[in-house]
């Protein structure tokens, strides 16, 4: 019967295409080699599949950052031991490689994952497993409500989605419509916008959701054109961000596009050419490092980073990359304050971390603020000839 | 719904259902030679784009896209040569899984070589922010390449199965693979140069499509899927028939846009493969005896 075998074809097939095929793992098998009275921390990221534009920067910071620990004699006089994972983006696989973390490994803490799906997946299985987590990934639900042993160093999309209304009001715009990729951050800041709206006056006449692999989304705004918004709001982490503009301008659509802090990426920049000029998005401060005033207390830190991270991998140093470090520089600063390696003790030592200058912003931390950055820790940005930087107001 | 968005959607529809339809096309050069559906097809779309990108740092755009398209067609020869010849048994399931394997091979290779980042050819004509009107319906001039190049392929493939010896052969291998080995046909290399054909052409494909689509290492395997929809939707094997089925299926796509939330798109095709396997195996335009030349 043909029938029947085009029918298993098909099945075999979706699955594949649909979970993504198991063979990507090659980056994830470090056989973590045994050093004596070294500090495990794991890393969960995804460095590869539709999320890698996080994950891959992530990863490479902690690396080089780690090498630099180490190099000047480590905390506490013992080294810092990376065990990277690749989640390929996949909350599944970052459940599995979690309890692998925690359970074969006994780390003291796990960085990241990258996405905001992952680390929400894994949110409880840290706090049972009173292991650490300094989550990568913007979402709000990952410190609201607050488990005792999660942290996040990605400043929450609640800001970005403020930032982006208050500018709109400066522009007297009132109407719009919102894409949102079909993952975790994409539905978190859809879920910010639509909350936030309502107190900025701003009417949503459309909200779609894509899937993170289009590749055309003419219909999508098509349909928004047709609702004649003042203006287009794109939250997501893929690739879309570039397509988003280029559709817009390949169908003459000629209103504002805004976008999520997810598109400070100077990528996306060159995928969109010359459309993703006038893009209007929040972010942090890394991108722009040059353009700050010598005075501004995150300034050094930032062109230090840029600096390293440029050097050594020949690529554009991103926010993303950032909250990596930001996440091992605030471990290893609670693990020198707390003077041990005690899970409770670094834990509590990370709560009164107070002006924590980090490459997302400063860090007060609290018993109620596991995130501990505030509106300051953005900026509005806007493209222009294809180069970052300030948005100014008119 | 006003009528410029009504030209809109159809536009939208109509450009991607040619993707789909040159992603058809490949499987069906391949199905009609060995019966056998390529599940690496999609990687070879990414891969001719993949290089063509690398090369046109080095060189014209043109020259390229030619050089692309030939590497492309070569690796796609490549393959059967190492995968697809030296099976023992090679039944139609067990030669699809090795494809299925091929592109997962092909994808991580193209990680590795390349990375893991968004890429994308420029515009043949026009930047990003070029814009024309046609109909009341405003695209993208890329557009106008992706739709010639799809009419060019199918045209260039008719003609070149009607009228050429090597494009008569290969049907003949696939009427009756007995008989063209009789009549001299080198049925093993008839293979692999419809492999490297469709190679080829999904290479190309890739490489007009790069501009407005953009092009990552793991793009292959969700262009397949839709490819193989349309393949199986049009009638395996059937060319014209793919273009009009990768159209109707492009076209019901943008159209359920506009009554149902975009994320239900994909729910469209499914739906549509479904109801074709139930209901109508051979497909829309296929004879019904069109899928029993499934014999390797």
């Amino acid at each position: 019967m043909k029938c029947t075998l085009w029918f298993r074809v098909a099945a075999v097939a979706s699955v594949l295409g649909a979970g993504g095929p198991g063979g990507a793992a090659w980056a994830a098998e470090e056989k973590a080699e045994p050093t004596p009275g070294s500090i495990k921390v794991g890393c969960i990221f995804s460095v590869t599949g539709p999320a890698a534009y996080l994950g891959a920067p992530e990863k490479k910071t902690a690396e080089m950052l780690v090498e630099k620990i180490n190099a000047a004699g480590g905390v506490l006089g013992r080294k810092i031991q990376l065990i990277v994972k690749d989640s390929e983006g996949s909350p599944e696989r970052a459940t599995s490689f979690a309890h692998q973390l925690i359970e074969e490994e006994s780390v003291l803490a796990i960085i990241g994952p990258s996405t905001s799906g992952e680390s929400l997946a894994i949110k409880n299985i840290c706090q049972e497993g009173k292991t650490i987590l300094l989550s990568c990934a913007a979402a709000e639900k990952i410190t609201d409500p607050v488990a005792p042993y999660v942290f996040k160093s990605a400043p929450k999309d609640s800001y970005a989605a403020q930032w982006i209304y208050r500018t709109m009001k400066e522009l007297g715009i009132k109407r719009i419509g919102i894409l949102a990729s079909n993952d975790g951050f994409g539905l978190a800041g859809r879920d910010q916008l639509v909350k936030y709206a309502p107190q900025n006056e701003i009417e949503i006449a459309a909200s779609e959701v894509y899937d993170k692999a289009t590749t055309d989304l003419t219909g999508a705004l098509n349909k928004l054109q047709g609702q004649n918004v003042q203006a287009v709001v794109n939250w997501s982490i893929v690739p879309a961000q570039a397509l988003v503009a280029k559709n817009m301008r390949q169908l003459g659509f000629d209103v504002p596009l805004f976008q999520s802090h997810g598109f400070a990426n100077i990528q996306y920049v060159r995928a969109g050419g010359a459309a993703a000029n006038g893009t209007i998005f929040p972010a942090g401060r890394l991108l722009i490092a040059d353009l700050l005033p010598d005075n501004h207390p995150q300034k050094k830190l930032l062109m230090e980073y840029k600096k390293d991270y440029e050097a050594r991998y020949h690529e554009d140093a991103s926010n993303f990359g950032g909250h990596a470090y930001d996440a091992l520089t605030i471990l290893t600063a609670a693990i020198r304050n707390a003077g041990s390696t005690d899970r409770e003790k670094v834990r509590d030592a990370i709560e009164k971390l107070q002006g924590f200058v980090g490459t997302a912003g400063i860090f007060n931390f609290s018993k109620e603020d596991h995130n501990g950055l505030d509106m300051t820790s953005f900026e509005m940005l806007t493209v222009k000839d294809g180069k970052f930087t300030f948005y100014k107001r008119n | 719904m006003p009528i410029d968005q009504i030209a809109q959607y159809c536009f939208s529809g109509i450009t991607v259902g040619s993707i789909y339809a040159i992603v058809a096309i490949g499987f069906n050069i391949i199905y009609n030679t060995t019966g056998v559906i390529n599940f690496a097809q999609g990687e070879f779309v990414i891969l001719g784009a993949m290089t063509a990108i690398s090369l046109a740092a080095w060189m014209p755009l043109a020259i390229a896209i030619g050089l692309a398209v030939l590497i492309t067609a070569l690796i796609g020869g490549l393959v059967e040569l190492i995968f697809i010849r030296r099976v023992k048994r090679p039944t139609v399931l067990r030669l699809i899984i090795i494809t299925i394997g091929v592109s997962i091979l092909l994808r991580e290779t193209m990680l590795h070589v390349w990375d893991e980042k968004v890429h994308a050819l420029p515009f043949f004509t026009g930047t990003e922010v070029s814009s024309v009107t046609l109909l009341g319906a405003h695209t993208s001039p890329q557009v106008l390449w992706v739709l010639g190049a799809c009419a060019l392929i199918v045209a260039g493939l008719s003609l070149f199965f009607k009228f050429t010896a090597p494009g008569r052969a290969m049907r003949a291998c696939a009427a009756n693979r007995t008989a063209a080995q009789l009549c001299g046909i080198k049925v093993r290399w008839m293979v692999t140069a419809s492999f490297m054909l469709s190679a080829g052409v999904g290479a190309l494909a890739g490489c007009v499509t790069s501009p407005v689509t953009q092009t990552q290492y793991d793009m292959g395997a969700p262009l397949a899927i839709k490819g193989f929809t349309v393949a199986i939707l049009g009638g395996l094997g059937n060319s014209v028939a793919a273009v009009a089925a990768g159209l109707l299926l492009g076209l019901l796509e943008a159209f359920s846009i506009s009554l149902f939330p975009l994320a239900y798109q994909d729910v469209v095709a499914i739906v549509v493969l479904l109801a074709v396997l139930c209901f109508r195996p051979s497909g829309l335009f296929g004879r019904r005896d069109a899928h029993v030349s499934g014999e390797f």
